[in-house]
């Protein structure tokens, strides 16, 4: 068992790089918008317009 | 795409789902069948989108839309200003340009992509990105015109000659075409906030996410009692629980304890003070098990604990924000600009800010602009509405040297106003003042949970005190440690937890109801009102002219005449014509000419005789006689049909009570509520519409001051008062009350001031509202006696030293999944036990 000696340390530097990419990318506001992306990569944008 | 496309009910508005008004002929063909509509704004935006080839908004959208605004005027001008433009575009380092825009109404993400669709049709517009929760569009266009001659200060851009100009006002008017308002960003400063909040609510919930995941891996040997893990290591796994605990506790956990020292100091203990004693007794005892290596650590507990309860701030504050999202009172913060003029005959004069002017100035308003500051008229005459003030839309007359007041709408053609009153002086700024110091008058309520929360923490103490000296006299070396895990396991979740997360969810019903809760402590106070008052105008009647007879003169048939003055009413766009066509059959009558008086009336040649529909005084012109009568009641209006063979009909308009209204005020009869109107009127009409609507307690020509005056004796006799109204003449008293709830048709002003606002303007959702609010509290209600039960239980097993960490988590987690699960069943309560 003596593997957790360098498990657990590692496991709380992951920690905080997780916390950290995830504070960077709240900040560049990737969390702003959960629903818009979504559409706008399946509709289609380039259909002809309708005449009236 | 597997994504549920919105299914409305045929009877509701095809565009924004709301119920169709039995007057409303709106019918268009769009996605291969006939859709009927609520009103002529949602015709003219869902026939917009159709015809644009971007009717995929209808399969793709998760909520109906927002109701465009009623008849916009077409202000989008005054963004050509290059004064104006400088404070919301910039240039990028290419050499384009980008217009950064706050967008109301967006309802879901099809939203989003619709306006993104409609914007890059724009000429000129390189691309544009709509953010559905922000709201925020940003817009990149190659070169933005400028209108140079009307430019304030004469700083007008450099255009180019080769990139095409895209003024932006194209932008302004293309968001407005498919139903939507936009603002300059800049000016928005409500939206800001509301974005940092939302995202610093986000990192707090994440750093106690990731927290609590890792920490609950170090415990779960703890909790199996592993045998095989050596006691450095066991060690080292407490270390690395202390370490990952610190950022949640001073970070994520930061709120609870600012927000219990501010308690502390008031000697006040609200709901953050039993949070943080429990936090900080776990994490104090936790950490010193750390330092001196022996002992239970609760790390684990903690972290599980704060992540719950800023989930459930974060889900509160997501669906109050999501549900704010269809308002449009953005209206009410901008700041209006003005049309100087050096003299009558001027046509063009500048724009200018309306707080540059001064008092003396001439001032142009364009039909459908907005009066700049208060004044008289300096033309001939003009025909403004003061719906922004009343809420009230009729159209009110105006002659040479009347005064006028600042936020009403020209609603007749242009004239030149001269201005008397300018800035803080106006009758606009005096009842926003009288509406601020009614607000900071209202009495404090006190929330449920907080003074629950006060007995808790009574409770809570005392235990641990008991623990504290019944131990000393046995154990003293254990004495402290029992107080500590009493604290640990009284687990404050109940009092909390339970209360957002109902609120979230009540809010939700309520929105799908199209009331609007603004802020979060209104369905407490909602729950707990006892009294009622409407106002009469606009909210207990529909506010706009209907129909109520029509008077044929001898000879005349009356039903022919409806017709050729629904043919005539057609042509224009008057609020008392549109109640005579909305009160006549299919047109049966031909128009072949027709010239509209603007203020007077329209004229029309049908079979080849000259017809006059309007005021008696531009009819007479034809009829060449005076009118056959005159006085009719007052508050009423009247339209006269005459032609030159003499006067034909005369048709009597007024306000009409709202069809639900009656059923509405039974339903709150029947919880036990007292309701009474307040009116402006005079007394006759007054009290002849509360008889049929069965108030007993109805007070005549009050005025701003006595409405308010009477909510206070109301709330000092013990009642609690919610208001119901829709202009800003009512903002006082909105302010005063308890709950004040604006109408959605209402005024900007009043819906900012407003705890809610009814969207569909349908007295029955309020009904069905008050019902969901009472609803709510019984839960908060239950999920406290579930606390207490909970503390009964677990408090003697402290007592008697028996905490472990495993029981402390397994206690927490179970309280908390209970009384989060007790709250969302008031999201399935069946909507029939809601409405009648």
């Amino acid at each position: 068992m003596d593997i957790l000696f360098l498990l657990i340390p590692l496991s709380v530097v992951l920690a905080v790089a997780i916390g950290a990419a995830f504070w960077l990318a709240v900040d560049g506001g990737q969390f702003d918008d959960l629903e818009g992306p979504a559409l706008r990569v399946v509709v289609d944008d380039d259909r002809p317009e309708r005449g009236t | 795409m597997a994504r549920p496309s919105l299914a409305l009910a045929a009877e509701d508005c095809f565009h924004c789902g709301l119920p169709i008004p039995d007057s409303a002929r709106f019918v268009i063909e769009a996605r291969g069948a006939w859709r009927r509509f609520c009103c002529a704004g949602c015709e003219a935006v869902s026939q917009a989108i159709t015809a644009g080839g971007l009717d995929d908004y209808y399969r793709l959208r998760t909520a109906p839309a927002a109701r465009p605004a009623e008849a916009a005027p077409d202000d989008c001008a005054i963004y050509d200003d290059a004064l104006i433009q400088s404070r919301f575009v910039r240039t990028l380092p290419d050499g384009t340009r980008e217009a950064e825009l706050v967008i109301e109404g967006i309802r879901c993400a099809a939203c989003a992509w619709l306006l993104e669709q409609s914007l890059a049709r724009v000429p000129g517009v390189l691309s544009a990105t709509v953010n559905a929760t922000s709201r925020r569009a940003l817009v990149r266009v190659a070169e933005i015109g400028v209108r140079g001659d009307l430019s304030g200060t004469g700083t007008t851009g450099s255009p180019s000659d080769k990139s095409p100009l895209t003024p932006i006002s194209a932008v302004f008017r293309a968001v407005r075409g498919v139903g939507y308002a936009a603002w300059p960003y800049e000016q928005a400063r409500l939206a800001q906030v509301e974005d940092g909040e939302r995202r610093r609510l986000l990192r707090r919930v994440c750093v106690a996410g990731l927290g609590m995941m890792q920490v609950m891996m170090y415990a779960v040997p703890a909790y199996i009692g592993a045998a095989d893990v050596s006691a450095d290591a066991a060690s080292l796994m407490r270390w690395a629980g202390f370490i990952l605990t610190i950022p949640v506790l001073l970070y994520s956990a930061g709120p609870f304890f600012t927000g219990a020292w501010n308690e502390m100091r008031a000697w006040r203990p609200g709901m953050s003070t039993p949070v943080a004693i429990g936090l900080g007794a776990a994490f104090a005892a936790s950490a010193w098990s750390t330092v001196r290596g022996s002992g239970d650590v609760y790390f684990d507990s903690i972290t599980m604990f704060v992540f719950l309860l800023l989930g459930g701030r974060y889900l509160e504050h997501t669906a109050r924000t999501r549900a704010a999202r269809s308002l449009h009172h953005l209206a009410a913060w901008m700041p209006q600009s003005a049309c100087r003029v050096h003299g009558l005959s001027d046509a063009q004069g500048e724009v200018v800010p309306a707080a540059h002017l001064n008092v003396g100035d001439l001032a142009l308003v364009r039909p459908g602009e907005t009066v700049p500051a208060d004044g008289v008229v300096a033309s001939e005459g003009a025909d403004v509405s003061e719906a922004l003030l009343t809420g009230e839309s009729r159209v009110l007359e105006r002659h040479r040297g009347a005064a006028l007041v600042g936020g009403s709408v020209n609603a007749g053609a242009a004239f030149v106003m001269r201005v008397t009153r300018v800035g803080a002086e106006t009758m606009l700024s005096g009842l926003r003042r009288l509406m601020e110091r009614a607000a900071s008058q209202r009495p404090p309520s006190v929330r449920m949970a907080e003074r629950a929360a006060f007995a808790f923490v009574v409770f809570v103490l005392g235990a641990a005190a008991a623990g504290l000296a019944m131990w000393w006299t046995f154990d003293p070396t254990r004495a402290l440690w029992v107080a500590v895990s009493v604290l640990i396991v009284t687990c404050p979740c109940a009092l909390s937890l339970a209360t957002p997360v109902a609120l979230t969810v009540a809010i939700g019903s309520m929105a799908r109801r199209n009331l609007i809760v603004t802020r979060g402590a209104s369905i407490e106070r909602l729950a707990g009102v006892t009294d009622v008052v409407f106002d009469k105008t606009g909210t207990l009647t529909q506010g706009l002219p209907a129909l109520r007879g029509v008077i044929a003169l001898p000879g005349q048939a009356e039903e022919r005449c409806i017709d050729i003055a629904a043919a005539i009413g057609r042509l224009t766009s008057h609020p008392v014509d549109r109640a005579i066509v909305a009160a006549a059959g299919p047109a049966r009558v031909t128009v072949t000419r027709h010239r509209i008086d603007p203020g007077q009336g329209a004229e029309a040649v049908i079979d080849g005789n000259r017809v006059r529909l309007g005021r008696a005084a531009f009819v007479q012109q034809l009829t060449g006689t005076p009118p056959p009568f005159e006085a009719l009641p007052h508050a009423e209006t009247v339209a006269w049909l005459g032609s030159r063979d003499g006067w034909m009909a005369a048709f009597r308009l007024g306000d009409t009570l709202r069809p639900e209204a009656r059923a509405a005020i039974a339903g709150l009869h029947a919880m036990g509520m007292r309701v009474y109107m307040l009116s402006g009127d005079e007394p006759p009409p007054a009290l002849r519409a509360a008889r049929e609507l069965g108030i007993a307690q109805v007070e005549a020509r009050a005025t701003p001051q006595r409405k308010a005056r009477f909510v206070s004796e109301l709330q000092e006799s013990g009642a609690r008062v919610a208001m119901v109204g829709d202009g800003l003449n009512d903002g006082a008293v909105l302010a005063r009350a308890d709950v004040a709830i604006a109408m959605g048709s209402g005024a900007d002003l009043a819906q900012l001031e407003a705890d809610a606002v009814l969207l569909s303007d349908n007295l029955d959702d309020l009904v069905a509202a008050m019902r969901i609010a009472r609803a709510a509290r019984r839960i908060v209600r239950e999920n406290l006696a579930w606390a207490l039960g909970y503390n009964l239980l677990v408090i003697p097993l402290a007592l008697a030293g028996q905490v472990t960490p495993l029981a402390a988590g397994i206690g927490m987690s179970a309280s908390s999944l209970l009384v989060v699960l007790n709250a969302l069943r008031l999201g399935r309560m069946a909507p029939a036990s809601l409405s009648r």
